[in-house]
């Protein structure tokens, strides 16, 4: 049974109001569990967990410290295209939007590398909009190939593909890709996409199957936090995750937190999330599954990203740019979003050993392929 | 204390350490330095082989220290021997801890893959170190298809539990013809005594070491818990008892014979 047909065995307001009847005792037996359920889950993620974030953090950072070590992984996001087709009411890239498009050509992408290679990185995050003709296959087998010398650990997180052609581009070295479902909820997510190939929410949501059944080493899942109840909405990225775990039992797992924030002509956010809700999340996911990669990306702030390299994060971008080119040739009119922590590499380096912590660029290698 | 031979080398300590985890790799240096080992592991997919400044390695190079690069991270035969290649090539070594787990939850090893793959590179001259379950049975086909030592956990990678599978340790260290090294979930110096004890030539720690608050005061406490179990194992340790045993009631009488 696919995740798409598992989803249907939960209703969304049972959930939501399940989760509202956590209790303190709740709670207190999830932070205790040797083994913690998906009902341990909803108590750690519930407002009654909120009275006991200091005791999830020690815990959280306990269980990351055992699994991972005193370690941080760092990558850094290459942006290859920003044309897209798909309207998406929060994106920065949305066919809508009236931005210059750029698609980097084998010169423009060898440059990016030799700016991120000189920061020192070694994992690379590929990303593009949703391009089908100018950015599809034949244009990400290109990218890998001229890329892969360069760096040990390939991650995409570019539009759903089949699961031949993630045969193809694994072959070619993709270790890792990431594709967020955005929202959970069926109604909400055809509001916010309502043009192109993105507005079809089963087939986005059968894409980790079949990345399961493609043989990947890892990939990675996550909401969108604000475009629905965040609770709920990571309550079945918890449920898709366990069930992943499962069935492709050789895959590893990463969870991401983009979290978008209210802006004068955005999108009307149903649920916004706080900083310290923001690391409940964190530390629920951990005390979940202490093996489970979390990631997070510069949209969060410098003081925020100091701190919660000890709460449960073991994977951190840093200097990032979001625009095609953007290392090599900075554009603002081609950003997908503004990012948030500034920092270079080599200051970033610096915040993590402050924390005690060694930043490691290299975490994988070719021959792991 | 006896010293330890595999293949063609010999060590004085019977502490192999791992290299991950740590804060930095000057504090690695610093307790891998005050442990005493002589064996030290390091991950292939951490360490760039082909740079001769890597930073792991450069603080690695010490006479004290001999490298045996591992397999974690591959998930089959064919990756383990890919990288064990790899791995003699540029560190000049063929020694290889044959790690395959391709479950990432809870690194269980994967025994059929590790059989076959051990089969193999002894062929291709490789002194290997299998990380397994505690199974004895598979311990002697290792032993059979040529490998060099074995290493059975005593509990899942970095649990800390200590000796979960002693009845099944001890079977192994009983039928071993090859040295018995426990690998992993060694948490505590009293596990690892303990393990020493019971015979096994060898144990390998890492997370204990690497997370503790001092790891270098932590490994100089791993290094005389193995010196003291080995002791006492080469001692003979007295035989346990549930009974006080002060005295001989129902044969007393004889004495007067």
């Amino acid at each position: 049974m696919s995740f798409v047909e598992q989803i249907n065995r939960y209703n969304w307001q049972d959930v939501q109001e399940s989760i509202a009847a956590k209790s303190a005792k709740d709670v207190e037996i999830a932070l205790h569990a040797t083994h913690p359920t998906l009902e341990d889950f909803k108590a750690l993620i519930s407002s009654a967990a909120e009275n006991y974030l200091e005791e999830m953090a020690q815990k959280s950072h306990q269980l990351t410290l055992q699994r991972f070590g005193k370690t941080i992984q760092l990558y850094a996001p290459l942006y290859l295209s920003n044309e897209c087709q798909n309207i998406c009411t929060y994106c920065g890239f949305s066919l809508d939007v009236k931005i210059d498009r750029k698609t980097l050509t084998d010169k423009e992408i060898l440059d990016e590398v030799a700016v991120l290679k000189s920061y020192g990185y070694d994992h690379v995050l590929l990303v593009t909009g949703e391009a089908n003709k100018t950015v599809g296959l034949e244009y990400f087998k290109n990218a890998i190939e001229l890329i892969k010398p360069f760096f040990s650990h390939i991650a995409m997180e570019v539009q759903p593909l089949n699961q031949d052609e993630y045969e193809t581009l694994i072959k070619l070295g993709v270790n890792t890709v990431l594709v967020y479902q955005e929202t959970y909820n069926k109604e909400n997510y055809k509001i916010h996409h309502p043009k192109g190939k993105k507005s079809n929410f089963d087939y986005r949501l059968d894409t980790h199957d079949r990345l399961g059944r493609a043989g990947i080493h890892k990939m990675g899942i996550g909401v969108l936090i604000g475009l629905e109840d965040w609770r709920t909405d990571s309550f079945f990225a918890a449920a898709h995750l366990d069930y992943l775990e499962k069935k492709y039992w050789k895959s590893n797992f990463s969870i991401s937190f983009p979290r978008l924030r209210p802006c004068a002509g955005g999108v009307e956010l149903k649920s916004v999330m706080t900083d310290k809700q923001l690391v409940q999340l964190i530390c629920a996911y951990r005390i979940f599954n202490q093996e489970v990669e979390l990631s997070m990306s510069t949209r969060e702030s410098e003081t925020f990203r100091n701190n919660i390299i000890k709460l449960g994060i073991t994977s951190i971008s840093a200097d990032s740019k979001t625009d095609p080119g953007g290392y090599s040739n900075p554009n603002v009119n081609l950003e997908q979003f503004e990012i948030h922590d500034k920092r270079s590499t080599a200051d970033f380096i610096q915040a993590i050993k402050d924390q005690g912590y060694e930043p490691v660029f290299k975490g994988w290698d070719p021959v792991l392929q | 204390m006896e010293k330890l031979k595999i293949a063609d080398k010999t060590f004085t300590s019977r502490l192999f350490t791992g290299t991950g985890k740590f804060r930095s790799s000057e504090e690695m240096e610093k307790a891998l330095v005050a442990s005493g080992s002589e064996l030290v592991t390091m991950a292939l997919k951490r360490v760039d082989v082909k740079d001769k400044e890597d930073d792991i390695l450069t603080h690695l190079r010490h006479e004290q220290f001999n490298w045996l690069p591992n397999t974690s991270g591959v998930r089959n035969a064919k990756e383990a021997v890919f990288a064990a290649e790899l791995a003699r090539e540029a560190l000049e070594t063929n020694w290889i801890k044959l790690e395959i787990h391709p479950d990432p939850k809870y690194l269980m090893p994967d025994p059929v893959e590790t059989l076959k793959a051990a089969e193999e590179l002894v062929k291709l001259g490789f002194v290997v170190l299998p990380y397994i379950h505690a199974d004895p049975v598979l311990c002697r086909r290792l032993e059979e298809v040529g490998t060099q030592a074995v290493m059975p956990l005593g509990s899942p990678i970095g649990s800390n539990k200590g000796l979960k599978t002693d009845d099944f340790l001890k079977i192994i260290i009983e039928q071993s013809n090859v040295p018995v090294v426990v690998d992993a979930g060694i948490g505590a110096p009293s596990h690892a005594a303990y393990a020493m004890e019971l015979g096994a030539d060898a144990v390998l720690v890492n997370t204990a070491i690497a997370v503790s608050d001092n790891p270098e005061q932590m490994a100089v406490a791993f290094k005389m818990a193995v010196e003291a179990g080995r002791m006492a194992y080469e001692s003979k340790l007295g035989a346990t008892s549930n009974t006080a045993k002060a005295s001989s009631p129902l044969t007393e009488f004889l004495a007067k014979e």
